[in-house]
């Protein structure tokens, strides 16, 4: 089973993020970008089904700038077979990047298709529902356990999401689109061989003229503002004196 | 043109969310008139669609009762919402793990943009959302014929209800959809507790890597008890299995914003911090002088948990 994953260049995590004085976005100069955490759980998953024998190949795709193709390589040196860029320079909201990746499932013919639930840029937490509608594909979001049991000819998929209410376990037809929650497994990070090796992956650039779709959006960001800053307040020396303000300062008690 | 909203429901029971997302839908109503409608799918549902309608400001109620919803699986849910969204301008649902799941389902198949979890409404086509785990509130405008929405429920009042005897809004039945050949419903495990719900507590105490085991919550739960509070965790608390995921606060857990919060052994890292930072009040407590969840707090106690969570209880 061909297995695809989709990654996404994001700043990352670590980094707290400034609005540009003008209110028009925030400020990406010279900030650390990486692999949005959950598509790395994505590509995880992705390579263990082919350590286990049950993915045949693991093709890592993403939308996006020049630059993302370091994110590509990076799913190569984690084990990804080969890497498809679809650059542009435009800025990609979800429905897109949906589209995009719909023509992408619908040129490989994937038997499954893995993606982070949210990109932690955005966080929209939409593309991989998205995709499993236009690509007609059931949908496995939020997962925390992925089983594809008894090997190439399967014709389902156990997926194990976290809900609300804590987890549910459903069944897929296959082909079929996942999306990863944080205890779907730990990452492991790429080994400098495996960095060097990578670089001779093969990588397929196309654009998103090629793939006919346009990537114009019927959402318009209007401004972009700094959150209500919230300020520290006092230490307490006791847990008495934390009882009393919660009572008579606070009166939350 | 009227508002369409995806009823939330749990075990038998409308959950509070609806009633948040009702006051959001009110808000679009204000500058476009038109009715709130509220969509309740599911298996034996007609104790919560009688719930939804005596919702403040509700219109009518638009049953779909079959158990192809029994389990709110996506795909027949979505196939659901494209046959309805015809009639409205407008399709909200609460930013809950079954709301996410759905509504991206019916923008794409209508081809629009989805606006995910919004904390304001501005106009009928104006919504501020917040990115970069909350570092950034976005204000998006939508260009869409449709508007699919997701809210945050703590950013909106919850709606009031009438009581039993007073009237309600219609309750009309919709023609349930065709089966579901892609997707079946295994099993569930639920966390069954009976402290409130962390979305909706007015106190929420939540324990970190800190605490050091699951068998160390019961301090946390003691207090809890004391004072009919919620208990939440970090992330580090989940992974390393001290309690089950659907107790995870943050960016990419629940969003939570209640009276009081109080951070036992959590350090605050910006995951966390945006799940949490609108409570009203903060306590942090936390051996570590210098850890970022005290810029935060209103109230930090430096101090071993271990001592501080007994003394607590015994002193409240
Ligand atoms: C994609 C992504 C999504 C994430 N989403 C979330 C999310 O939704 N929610 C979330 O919480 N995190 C999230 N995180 C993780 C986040 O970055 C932090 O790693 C996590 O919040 C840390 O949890 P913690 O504060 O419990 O642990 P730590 O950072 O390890 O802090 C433990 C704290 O306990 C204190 N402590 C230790 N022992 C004691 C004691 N005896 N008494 C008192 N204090 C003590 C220490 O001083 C320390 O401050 C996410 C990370 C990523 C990459
Ligand atoms: N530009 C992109 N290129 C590749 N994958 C993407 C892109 N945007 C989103 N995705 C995938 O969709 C997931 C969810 O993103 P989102 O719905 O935008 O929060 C991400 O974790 C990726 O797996």
């Amino acid at each position: 089973m061909k297995v695809l994953v989709a990654v996404k260049r994001v700043i990352d995590y670590n980094v707290k993020i400034r609005v540009k004085p003008d209110h028009s976005d925030v400020d990406l100069t010279n900030v650390k970008m990486a692999m949005n955490p959950f598509c790395e759980i994505a590509v995880e998953e992705a390579v263990r089904l082919k350590e286990k024998g049950v993915a045949t190949e693991v093709v890592a795709v993403t939308v996006g700038p020049k630059a993302a193709q370091e994110q590509l390589r990076t799913a190569l040196a984690l084990g990804a077979d080969r890497a498809i860029h679809v650059q542009t320079d435009e800025a990609v909201e979800s429905l897109a990047a949906a589209k995009l990746l719909a023509k992408v499932v619908e040129e490989e013919q994937p038997g499954l298709t893995i993606l982070g639930k949210q990109a932690i840029d955005s966080d929209n937490n939409q593309v991989g529902q998205m995709l499993a509608a236009l690509t007609g594909r059931p949908q496995g979001t939020f997962a925390s356990a992925v089983e594809v049991d008894g090997g190439a000819d399967d014709k389902s998929l156990k997926v194990t999401r976290e809900i609300d209410g804590g987890l549910q376990t459903v069944a897929l037809q296959l082909p079929a689109i996942v999306t990863t929650d944080l205890r779907l497994n730990e990452p492991r990070y790429a080994k400098l061989p495996d960095i060097m090796k990578a670089k001779k992956k093969p990588l397929d650039t196309k654009t998103p003229d090629e793939l006919g779709v346009s990537v114009a959006s019927g959402l318009k960001r209007i401004r972009v503002e700094p959150p209500a800053e919230r300020q520290g307040g006092v230490k307490v020396g006791s847990v008495d004196e934390l009882v009393d303000k919660l009572k008579n300062e606070a009166k939350v008690l | 043109m009227s508002i369409l909203i995806l009823a939330e429901h749990h075990d038998g029971q409308l959950t509070e969310a609806t009633a948040h997302v009702v006051a959001a839908a009110r808000k679009v109503k204000e500058s476009i008139g038109g009715d709130i409608d509220v969509l309740v799918a599911g298996e034996n549902v007609g104790a919560i669609a009688e719930a939804a309608a005596r919702l403040d400001g509700v219109a009518r109620v638009r049953v779909a009762d079959a158990a192809v919803y029994a389990h709110q699986l996506a795909e027949p849910l979505g196939d659901l919402l494209v046959a309805l969204a015809d009639d409205y301008s407008h399709v909200l649902a609460a930013a809950s793990t079954t709301g996410k799941n759905v509504l991206p389902r019916l923008a794409a198949l209508k081809d629009v943009s989805q606006i995910s979890e919004i904390i304001g409404v501005e106009s009928a086509d104006t919504f501020q959302r917040p990115i970069y785990a909350g570092n950034a509130i976005a204000t998006v405008q939508s260009e869409d014929a449709l508007k699919v929405i997701t809210v945050r429920p703590t950013a909106f009042d919850a709606v009031g209800g009438s009581s039993q005897d007073q009237g309600s809004a219609a309750v009309e039945a919709v023609e349930a959809g065709i089966d579901n050949a892609l997707s079946s419903f295994i099993d569930e495990r639920l966390e069954q507790s009976d402290r409130p719900e962390l979305g909706a507590a007015k106190i929420v105490i939540s324990g970190g890597r800190g605490m050091g085991s699951g068998e160390n919550f019961k301090l946390l739960e003691a207090v809890a008890d004391k004072l009919g509070a919620a208990i939440g965790a970090s992330r580090a608390a989940v992974d390393a299995g001290f309690v089950p995921n659907d107790m995870q606060v943050g960016q990419t857990g629940k969003i939570v914003a209640p009276e009081l919060y109080i951070a036992v052994g959590i350090s605050g890292a910006i995951q966390h911090l945006a799940g949490m930072k609108d409570s009203k009040v903060i306590v942090a407590i936390n051996k570590d002088d210098e850890a970022p969840i005290f810029q935060v707090a209103d109230y930090g106690f430096v101090s071993d948990l271990f001592e501080a969570l007994p003394e607590l209880e015994q002193k409240l």
